[in-house]
């Protein structure tokens, strides 16, 4: 008898990634959606707040987080819808490996499609509200990695379960909004902070703030995702 | 006992409850800078604090549940219920307190840590409720609500405390009110009065609950002759 080992919770990760990565780049599908309808939400407030250059760019952070926001709900939707066609998340479930892995390998997928959702709505940003990066790229690139993650952790554990609901589109918003304020808030602010500048040195402890979250969200699910996964 | 909880329970809920009214609208002193408007704490903290307890039910119930190898339907019904009888009370408490705070503060809202993270939570138990009407699978039903009632609960402390963070950058929180020895009974009284009220809402809607999953579970294979040991079957089975 000669059983193969379990693959390992790390292996098993990478190349469940690996394969969401690569769908996603034969398609680049949800890409493509998510870009194009952040760009209009960015541009739609512009238009709902008038052309006043200096309120824009006075709340550059919050748009852009708000736009993040409502992209990631349509990323997230559709992370989960791919895996229904032709009961895909059967075969993966009937994998023998860790069902942790398919969490955590979905909810990195979605922070990464969030991080290249950020990085190309900066230069959208500047054109569009005129906003500077005030204390340096590094910072930027950290409240948006913090970020995204922060928003994935929760979103993936909840677009698993609405993805098998009834009006799915509606009950997604409707569980994540209310649960990632504290996230939101954080990056909202810190991004405001980088783009303005930060003589009172409050950055470090927003983002302190979402690296709590991170740490709570991503363990609680990453123990509870089994769960919502098995029949 | 039955008749006792249907009949007893909320009469004497309602007296007691009728009595500590009395004793706030009536015998307690008004307040020194409040006057009579701060007779509505009566009504509006012992309802917060009966919301309280509803979710913290819930919460328990919904990681019991999670916690047990097997599915238990008395748990489910009990979270169920407890969000429900919390989300009645968390409103009505809101709404008192929004009532309270414009002579008060002279506006309806703020955006205090205490207020915000009680807005979020009712948000929150509305999605929750949301979600067990939109799955039709008990068993699915009952495990993702568990989950999206713990993710909710644990929410709420990190709300609270953000919050404060970003309002404490702009003005200082106003601090909690001494309380006079002789509003405490009142308060206490009609607390415990609609602690009773609230107990009496648990059960009843615990076993409205209750009957409907196990019809549920019962519906797809009760057979006419042993429909009462096919529930207990399929509930031992699922």
């Amino acid at each position: 008898m000669n059983r193969p080992a379990p693959i390992g919770l790390l292996r098993a990760t990478l190349a469940l990634l690996r394969k969401d990565l690569l769908i996603e780049w034969r398609t680049r599908a949800r890409l493509n959606a998510i870009v194009f309808f952040a760009l209009a939400t960015l541009l739609m407030f512009s238009f709902a707040l008038g052309p006043d250059t200096r309120l824009l760019e006075k709340n550059a952070g919050g748009y852009f987080w708000l736009a993040i926001l409502f992209a990631s709900v349509l990323a997230l939707g559709e992370s989960f819808r791919v895996e229904s066609e032709n009961a895909c998340m059967d075969g993966v479930r009937l994998a023998p490996a860790d069902a942790r892995a398919i969490y955590l390998s979905k909810a990195l997928g979605n922070a990464l499609l969030l991080v290249a959702l950020g990085t190309l709505l900066l230069p959208v940003m500047v054109a569009l509200y005129g906003v500077k990066v005030v204390t340096g790229f590094v910072d930027l690139g950290c409240v948006l990695l913090l970020g995204s993650l922060a928003l994935s952790a929760p979103g993936t554990v909840y677009a698993a379960i609405s993805s098998n609901a009834r009006a799915r589109d509606v009950l997604l918003p409707l569980l994540l909004f209310p649960l990632v304020i504290p996230a939101l808030l954080s990056a909202a602010k810190a991004t405001t902070l980088v783009l303005q500048g930060d003589p009172m040195n409050q950055l470090n402890s927003w983002l302190g703030l979402l690296l709590g979250f991170n740490l709570i969200y991503w363990g609680v699910g990453f123990l509870l995702f089994p769960r919502i996964i098995e029949d | 006992m039955n008749k006792l909880i249907k009949w007893g329970l909320p009469l004497a809920g309602l007296g007691v409850l009728a009595a500590g009214w009395w004793l706030g609208l009536a015998w307690a002193p008004p307040d020194r800078e409040m006057g009579d408007v701060q007779r509505i704490m009566y009504v509006h903290v012992p309802l917060q604090w009966m919301a309280m307890v509803a979710m913290l039910l819930n919460f328990v119930a919904a990681v019991s549940y999670l916690l047990r190898g097997n599915a238990s339907w008395k748990l489910d019904s009990t979270a169920e219920s407890a969000a429900e009888v919390g989300l009645l009370l968390g409103t009505l408490g809101m709404v008192t307190g929004a009532i309270w705070g414009r002579p008060t503060w002279g506006v309806y809202w703020s955006w205090d840590p205490r207020l915000t993270s009680e807005a979020i939570m009712l948000v929150t138990y509305t999605g929750y409720l949301v979600l067990r009407r939109f799955v039709e699978d008990p068993d699915k039903r009952a495990t993702w609500s568990a989950v999206v009632a713990i993710l909710g609960a644990i929410n709420l402390p990190i709300v609270w405390f953000s919050v404060r963070w970003w309002r404490s950058l702009h003005q200082v929180q106003s601090s909690p009110k001494t309380v006079d020895p002789q509003m405490v009974l009142p308060l206490r009284v009609s607390a415990i009065g609609l602690l009773l009220i609230t107990i009496f809402f648990l059960i009843t809607r615990y076993r409205l609950a209750l009957a409907e999953r196990q019809a549920e579970v019962a519906l797809p294979d009760a057979l006419p002759e042993a429909s009462g040991s096919v529930v207990s079957n399929a509930h031992k089975v699922a």
